[in-house]
């Protein structure tokens, strides 16, 4: 750690990790309901414990973000950061933020206040105070690191991320416009939904990536930075119009189902070169990095988003197939391992690498970590394997043989069930992870003996 | 990227992910064609052949210009080049004008979401063309004026395979 005020990102890393517990936790008890359907159906109904969920899941990943970047904009623009204190002020207002939401939702407080009460839009449920308090941390943010890079050098990574995180944030304003027609409701709403994970997020994970690879693998930075910017640019040519694929079926002009298809076909281009690009990083790098950990999550992260966001994205994004598909199982399938692979690897990844630097320390316990990246990963595969499955049964007797959704719901309970053993492995990893990381303990496996030849 | 070639290696990115797009939305259209040739080709019969001809010869003739703005003196060749873009731009308003006051819209037939949504793309790229040639022009910079003439080819290219393909065949 060159730079004292990198310490921030470990506040950060450590709620983002805690949330990533509740999390997966409460993915699990969704996936016990989807197996035993009365589970817990008086106290946390299915409704709320996703909405806790997936908004865990999001607040997390963006706090995941927020502590990458107080972490790396430092050792790029050779500064420390404009004021540690704005980022302890910003970090309180999404604890305080995150607490009212999830007493909200498990509560149903304040139930139609146009304040204080859940606005009910999927994901973007939160109440209108909470929003305008992720708007005020946001800029808090944004000023903190704006400033510390404007005083700095600029590379090509604080410009990319920059861009990235100030898109993110203007397209979070979009939460504040919610119009009577549920179908203008649905246009607006996946200016942040999908705009964010396949737009500006793309940028974050791009800058985040080549960070990693510049610092693991010890190419020039003149090669890195040409791969970004190809990356940005491909990711930003193919997203935005690509925000078309949900606009098939919500009531927007028939020419969506077009513009939707053939950009977000696309979209596999800029998850392809990440991909691309970490592998020919790794192989053309000189150097031997001992935080192999950081790594693994880095190449794991580069090839689980590419399956995940795009071949997984590609194979129902076609308005021919999502006909049928739209809304089943594949839906699932495709967006679990599309937040693992891409954004969740990413943050593990850099915390991988982070953590020993912030706390003092070499690269430690690289074992348990390493068996986490394994545990997690073939938890999350597996998960999404059983529910294409589901999926495609259940496109077939749902949506080709015409029976009804709950009857189809029983033929699935197989699939439930896998899910569920596959939800077990990925909590163990998570456990396993956030034990690794908080609990440094000194095991390192010494290199075995290279046999003479 | 090659030494060959010219312009940034992004202009290149940008270039094929753009014929990438045409290419499909040209499969695209052939692919529903297939459905319906009766209908596709009374829906044809309605664009006008004459003024898509003449933007053909246009277009051609502006790209002829920028190449010699790139070997030669770049205003004397990049004006012309920018006059002629905007004719075919006004050509282009006049036809969708037309089209319109007699009630087609994109939604009228699967034939005109597709002529609409490739032609307009396509405008809408001529636009864009226009500016990045006048900024590149205006930066003096053989460089970055070869970037930009990379992309008015382009431009050039794809309407010499839209304009058989949604108005002729």
């Amino acid at each position: 750690m060159k730079y004292q005020s990198q310490k921030v990102a470990l506040g950060f890393f450590a709620v983002a990790l805690a949330l990533f517990a509740v999390q997966v936790t409460l993915g699990l008890v969704l996936g016990w309901i989807y197996v035993e359907p009365n589970f817990l159906s008086g106290l946390v109904p299915f409704n709320i414990a996703r909405m806790l969920h997936t908004n865990s899941l999001i607040v997390w990943l963006l706090l995941g973000f927020f502590g990458s970047a107080y972490y790396l904009v430092p050792e790029e623009a050779e500064r420390e950061i404009y004021s540690t204190k704005l980022a302890w002020l910003q970090l309180a207002i999404f604890v305080l933020g995150t607490a009212g939401v999830v007493v909200t939702y498990l509560f149903n407080l304040f139930d139609g206040n146009w304040l204080l009460g859940n606005e009910g839009r999927e994901f973007l449920e939160q109440p209108r105070w909470v929003k305008a308090g992720i708007v005020v941390a946001a800029l808090i943010f944004l000023y903190n690191i704006s400033m510390t890079v404007l005083s700095g050098k600029k590379t090509a990574i604080t410009n990319i991320l920059l861009t990235g995180l100030w898109g993110l944030a203007l397209l979070f304003l979009f939460a504040f416009v919610n119009p009577e027609n549920l179908g203008l409701d649905k246009m607006y709403w996946w200016y942040v939904v999908h705009l964010w994970v396949e737009g500006t997020w793309e940028l974050v994970m791009a800058s985040i990536l080549a960070f990693l690879m510049l610092k693991l693998t010890g190419v020039d930075r003149e090669v890195v930075e040409k791969w970004l910017y190809i990356i940005a640019a491909l990711a930003l040519f193919s997203g935005i119009l690509g925000t078309g694929h949900h606009y098939y079926w919500i009531g927007t002009p028939g020419y969506w189902q077009w513009i939707g298809s053939v950009f977000s076909s696309l979209e596999v281009a800029p998850f392809f070169s990440m991909m691309a690009f970490a592998f020919v990083m790794v192989w053309k790098g000189r150097r031997d990095h001992p935080n192999k950990a950081a790594l693994l999550w880095s190449l794991g992260c580069a090839t689980l988003a590419f399956f995940g966001a795009g071949v997984w994205g590609f194979l129902h994004t076609l308005h021919g197939v999502n006909y049928y598909t739209h809304g089943t199982q594949i839906t699932a399938a495709h967006g679990h391992l599309a937040f693992y692979g891409a954004y969740v690897c990413l943050n593990l990844a850099l915390m991988s690498y982070a953590l020993p630097h912030l706390r003092g320390r070499d690269p430690y316990n690289q074992v348990l970590n390493m068996a986490s990246f394994w545990l997690m990963s073939g938890g999350v595969v597996f998960m999404t394997f059983v529910l294409t499955f589901a999926g495609t049964v259940q496109t077939h007797l749902q949506r080709v043989m015409g029976m009804s959704y709950m009857e189809v719901q029983d033929q699935l309970w197989i699939f439930y069930a896998m899910r569920f053993g596959a939800g077990v492995a990925v909590v163990l990893g998570a456990v396993l992870f956030i034990w690794a990381m908080a609990f440094p303990s000194r095991e390192i496996i010494e290199p075995g003996q290279v046999p003479a030849e | 990227m090659s030494r060959d070639l010219p312009g940034e290696p992004l202009i290149w990115v940008l270039i094929l992910s753009e014929l990438a797009v045409f290419g499909a939305g040209l499969v695209a259209f052939l692919a529903v064609r297939l459905t319906d040739p009766a209908g596709f080709l009374e829906a044809q019969s309605h664009l006008h052949r004459l003024s898509a001809g003449i933007n053909t010869l246009v277009l051609v003739t502006s790209g002829w210009f920028v190449a010699r703005a790139t070997q030669g003196r770049i205003w004397p060749n990049l004006l012309p080049a920018l006059a002629l873009g905007a004719v075919f731009l006004g050509l282009k308003l006049v036809e969708w004008a037309d089209l319109a006051s007699r009630g087609i819209s994109t939604e009228t037939h699967a034939f005109f979401t597709f002529s609409y949504l490739l032609t307009g793309f396509h405008a809408a790229h001529v636009l864009a063309g226009m500016v990045l040639l006048a900024v590149t022009g205006a930066t003096g910079s053989r460089p970055a004026l070869e970037a930009g003439a990379a992309f008015w080819h382009m431009v050039d290219l794809v309407w010499v395979l839209l304009f058989p393909v949604v108005y002729l065949v």
